[in-house]
């Protein structure tokens, strides 16, 4: 058993249009920096998780082909799915696997190549992250829709705007183009973003992250195994929740019910309080799967009272110097965002970010040493909220 | 996409291409999926038996009195699996809504649609189109569930439709 797990070791692919490579090599381009990095063998991995939610993509048996691939049979190993947060689910099939002392070392990838099936495929499919029949076969909806039922209902009961939204955007581009591994390396205007370009009112082209291709890849070990590692960040809680299919049978659309569950019980997990949990980070990566989620994020999480989300994107609170920075990466709206690796790649920018290893102008002062990732699948159907440390939880 | 992989065939010998962005190379696969689920409805007869009468019908649960929409054969609160079928009400209040105009392939044929939800006046919340013109429509406004024929593909179904 290991009380505490740590991340020894990442790895981190190019978001994007990855037409140059296939899923192993892709895969590899985060394996292999991770095991680098932690310094680690493929015979000292005990186990392996691979997070991947497929269907567009030609490869079914993922965790085999990697075993084969990057020499990683006869290792044990599983794959996991849940919606775009499959990443942070992947992480949680390892951090439990150690916890409870079946293993001491779990190699962790998110990998997702959407971009083998042509566009409108893509989204014939995302839209079923919901209820199949209920939602998706009559009525059409999208997974931009899901969403955009949500931003109506807080633009509606909060006084926000399209505009508030659209700097969302502004920001998460403005720090995507400071990161290499970004797919838009671009900042954008307000006015760019106003485009009246429809995608699912009242989200535009611009409000929406991309379909992507792309890998990320941490190492876990134990405490006793992580004791010789020279660059590690340890996870301090995790907490996952649940919502319901059908968005009609939910109370309210300006909050996500799981993401609240899951950051309470990973605040009360590291003793942050959960009235100020701000005051206790140095940092955030937020599920921005579109703007307005980021919005609401912040009010789930506690950075903000109901309401007062629309007020921190004004301010500029969320950006480097504000209350708390979050998407300092780009996000998932300029990053990119492939379903499977988006939640390992929170964990990867919290290692950097913890470690000071981000890349000019992207850094974050780390003073606190903690930092959160929130990594929702579907439309608050699952929601994971992981903290992550520079030093060991005091308990 | 199948005439473009016969031409690659019989140009180069092979169903490959080169992506004219990247310049990389690919493989066309020529397995082509056709997926159609076949779901089963058996437990929940009542509601499309309805539907074809122009009721909306829903499982209410005879022990606790839950109402459940969608219907649904179990009762998770009871544990128990007898249910009697009631009516809907048919109206409600608008909640939220969005148009979609980017349509998944399988609609494209109609037009931008509105899809909003609606809680109804005896409790359960409801997923439809909602008709007519979506900028005169708000939430909190007052809408009414009716059952009509689908233009396009023709079967019936509810929608919401504001209350004049």
């Amino acid at each position: 058993m290991s009380e505490n797990v740590a991340i020894i070791g990442v790895g981190h692919s190019k978001f994007g249009d990855r037409r140059d490579v296939n899923v192993p090599e892709l895969a590899w381009e985060s394996i292999k920096p991770a095991l680098d990095s932690a310094n680690v063998d493929q015979k000292d991995i005990d186990f392996f998780v691979l997070g991947n939610a497929g269907i567009w993509s030609s490869e079914a048996a993922l965790p085999a082909l990697m075993a084969e691939y990057a020499d990683l049979s006869p290792k044990g190993s599983m794959r996991v799915e849940a919606a775009c947060a499959t990443g942070n689910a992947a992480i949680r099939v390892g951090y439990t696997a150690i916890k409870s002392g079946e293993a001491d070392v779990v190699l962790i990838l998110g990998i997702e190549k959407m971009r083998e099936s042509q566009n409108p495929t893509v989204i014939e499919l995302i839209g079923r992250f919901g209820s199949f029949f209920w939602e998706f076969e009559n009525f059409g909806l999208t997974f931009p829709g899901y969403y955009a039922l949500h931003a109506t209902a807080y633009m509606v009961k909060y006084g926000a705007s399209e505009e508030d939204f659209a700097r969302v955007a502004v920001k998460n581009h403005y720090y995507g183009a400071k990161n290499p591994y970004a797919q838009f390396q671009k900042e954008v205007t307000l006015e760019k973003v106003m485009e009246p370009k429809y995608v699912a009112w009242p989200f535009k082209l611009f409000d929406c992250s991309p379909i992507t291709d792309g890998s990320a890849a941490i190492i876990l070990a134990s405490e006793e195994f992580a004791k010789d590692a020279e660059n590690k960040i340890w996870i301090h809680s995790q907490g996952v929740g649940t919502g319901t299919a059908n968005l009609s049978k939910r109370e309210d659309f300006t909050s996500l019910e799981s993401a609240r569950y899951a950051a309470e019980i990973a605040y009360k997990k590291a003793g942050i309080d959960v009235d100020a949990p701000y005051k206790y980070l140095d940092g955030a990566n937020v599920h921005d799967c579109f703007t307005a989620p980021e919005i609401m994020a912040y009010e789930d999480l506690r950075f903000a009272k109901k309401g007062g989300g629309v007020k921190l994107i004004r301010d500029e609170q969320t950006y480097i110097g504000g209350l708390i920075p979050v998407n300092i990466d780009g996000g998932l709206k300029a990053k990119g965002h492939p379903i499977g690796a988006t939640g390992v790649s929170q964990a990867v920018e919290a290692y950097k970010q913890l470690l000071s290893q981000a890349e000019p102008g992207r850094q974050a002062d780390i003073e606190k040493g903690r930092w959160l990732a929130h990594n929702v699948g579907g439309t608050g159907h699952y929601t994971y909220v992981t903290i992550y440390g520079l030093e060991k939880l005091k308990r | 996409m199948k005439e473009v992989i016969e031409k690659q065939i019989k140009e180069f010998g092979l169903p490959v291409m080169t992506d004219e962005k990247s310049g990389a190379l690919q493989w066309l696969d020529l397995r082509e999926l056709n997926l159609r689920y076949i779901i089963s409805i058996e437990n929940i007869k009542p509601f499309f038996e309805g539907l074809k009468e122009g009721k909306l019908l829903t499982t209410k649960c005879k022990h606790c009195g839950r109402i459940f929409f969608p219907p649904q054969r179990d009762c998770p609160s009871c544990r128990i699996s007898d249910m009697e079928w009631v009516e809907l009400s048919r109206e409600g209040t608008l909640e939220t809504l969005t148009v979609i105009f980017v349509k998944p392939p399988s609609f494209g044929s109609y037009d931008p649609y509105t899809v909003a939800i609606a809680k109804l006046d005896d409790g359960p919340r409801i997923t439809a189109w909602l008709k007519g013109d979506p900028r005169k429509a708000k939430p909190g406004m007052r809408v009414r569930l009716e059952i009509s024929k689908r233009e396009k593909e023709g079967y019936m179904m509810y929608e919401l439709v504001p209350v004049e």
